[in-house]
């Protein structure tokens, strides 16, 4: 008979021990991880890769396909392509970043204290999300940044308005899953008031899965960012944004493919660096 | 009241929002001090009279009648010890509010309080010293951290559903001595739920045995498992499996 092979770094359920061995066995975490990690790194300090600033000119060399000089070459107004690429990443990833921050934090709060509390806070916030979800996501997307006016304000504006309603979904439902517990009911016969049990129980268990849902979503509104610049509504130039770049390239597109297709591959490519760390995270802690 | 009662329930009764009857006209007194057990098969109501003493009634259930009196905090004991503490909070910590929430205490004298409830219930100094998880305790180890936490309310009732159901057979014999060691220093009441007639010997003074939402016979615990009047009770007691050699020797009980 096959001898088993006993691992000293499992423990008796067979999960790995430590941290950091926890970690290196979600190979989809790492790889994720990496992958943004580049790209932020490049992003960072892309003053000192790069020779060239984003706007500047050249219109002796224009539509140039790549080469040493310009690694992805050039576009109509002889812009170096990979520094414009990278410069976009910034302006990008920060808005990413930024205009998620309020509707997590909004989301999380409404969903735990709807889930919590019932009844009719419950009714009114489920109403809301529902009337929202009803709508076409990008429809409400584009009101709301015509409405606002075009441009980064527009941006934050418009997902704080509507960018709270997948965290509260999901943490609403999770807390009323707690709320059956019965380490949430001893909570309350033992006296501690509801926003306590809220903020310092329950958010800690809403938390894991929260965070995983704020990567997909992320993903989801850096691509929103992207078709807003596309559509003219978003950044507006000469600020680098891929949305821009991709349909500023768009008539180009049977001679210098590569100007469109090079900003939408770096979106492709941050959607599956930032899925990947989503998806690793809630590997890991499953395996909790 | 018969005598100095510290809980009394009259006519409690119990129903679904489709009025489907969950607990019919239960009553029973308590003096101080006393322990008072419930048994029943499951679904007999036991759980949820001591819930509505608690006013912890699940969604959807509500009191449809009968007066529920008690001078005395209360605090509850329940049957999964893992389920009843928060999975991601360090245990020594969860006590920790407690006490501050209940003595109003400063921070530091909260965490002097939980370390000597914690010592009180026999727990090794691993626990205190290292921010243990739940998931890193015993059941056993978890439901003492429970009972502190429920004493730490300092209740004058002690409401224990089920409290060794889920600790295996040696445990639970640790916690039903733990448990009635601290009711003589503390002199607490307790209401004990249980389907375990032998626990229920061990630690109750009175029993009521309820059937379908019904107390069906209630008395002193040594009168109603010597000399039962109802044959549910008789079916209960014959339910229990006897130990091979005591069998015959008629001294189960005694």
């Amino acid at each position: 008979m096959k001898q088993m092979r006993i691992d000293p770094r499992l423990n008796a359920y067979g999960n790995r021990t430590s941290m950091i061995g926890r970690i290196w066995s979600t190979p989809t975490l790492l790889v994720g991880t990496l992958m943004f990690a580049v790209i932020v790194l490049l992003a960072v300090f892309i003053p000192f890769i790069s020779p060239y600033q984003p706007s500047e000119q050249n219109l002796s060399a224009f539509l140039q396909p790549p080469s040493a000089e310009h690694w992805l070459g050039t576009d109509q107004l002889g812009r170096d392509l990979f520094t414009r690429l990278i410069y976009a990443a910034r302006t990008d990833l920060k808005i990413m970043v930024l205009a998620e921050i309020i509707p997590f934090c909004t989301g999380l709060f409404l969903g735990m204290v709807a889930g919590y509390y019932g009844k009719w806070i419950d009714t009114v916030i489920s109403l809301l999300t529902d009337t929202f979800i009803a709508f076409p996501f990008y429809l409400i997307v584009i009101i709301v940044a015509f409405a606002s006016g075009a441009g980064e304000r527009g941006i934050y504006i418009t997902f704080t308005l509507v960018g709270w309603i997948v965290f509260a979904r999901v943490t609403r439902g999770l807390t009323a899953s707690f709320r059956q517990q019965e380490w949430v009911a001893s909570a309350q016969t033992l006296g501690l008031p509801g926003i306590r049990i809220i903020l310092r129980h329950i958010l800690p268990n809403v938390m894991p899965q929260a965070i995983v849902v704020l990567m997909t979503d992320m993903v989801g509104l850096l691509v929103a960012i992207v078709t807003l610049g596309y559509l003219g509504i978003g950044i507006a130039p000469p600020t680098p944004d891929w949305g821009t770049m991709i349909s500023d390239g768009q008539s180009f597109i049977t001679t210098a493919w590569w100007l469109s297709a090079v900003p939408g591959m770096a979106v492709v490519y941050t959607g599956i660096a930032l899925s990947l760390v989503g998806d690793g995270l809630a590997d890991l802690w499953r395996k909790k | 009241m018969p005598y100095n009662a510290i809980l009394e329930v009259k006519d409690l009764s119990l129903a679904t929002k489709h009025d489907q009857k969950l607990v019919n006209r239960v009553s029973f007194a308590l003096g101080r001090g006393e322990t008072l057990g419930l048994v029943g098969e499951s679904g007999s109501g036991k759980s949820l009279t001591l819930r509505a003493i608690l006013g912890l009634l699940p969604r959807g259930v509500e009191k449809a009648g009968g007066i529920i009196k008690s001078d005395a905090v209360s605090a509850m004991v329940f049957q999964d010890p893992r389920g009843s503490l928060d999975p991601l909070c360090p245990v020594v910590k969860q006590l920790t509010e407690v006490v501050r929430f209940r003595q109003q205490v400063s921070k530091k004298a909260a965490r002097g309080i939980a370390l000597e409830l914690l010592e009180m219930l026999g727990l090794p100094d691993s626990i205190k010293i290292a921010d243990r998880y739940p998931s890193q305790l015993s059941g056993g180890q978890c439901q003492r951290v429970v009972i502190a936490i429920a004493l730490a309310c300092k209740p004058g009732i002690l409401l224990c559903d089920e409290p060794t159901t889920a600790l295996d057979v040696t445990v639970q014999k640790q916690i039903i001595e733990k448990i009635s060691a601290l009711q003589k220093e503390l002199g607490f009441a307790m209401v004990f739920v249980t389907h375990n007639l032998a626990v229920a010997a061990a630690t109750c003074s009175k029993l009521c045995v309820m059937k379908n939402g019904e107390i069906v016979e209630q008395g002193d615990t040594l009168d109603v498992l010597q000399n039962p009047q109802n044959p549910y009770t008789q079916m209960l007691m014959d339910s229990v499996l006897p130990v091979p050699e005591l069998e015959g020797s008629g001294r189960i009980w005694n």
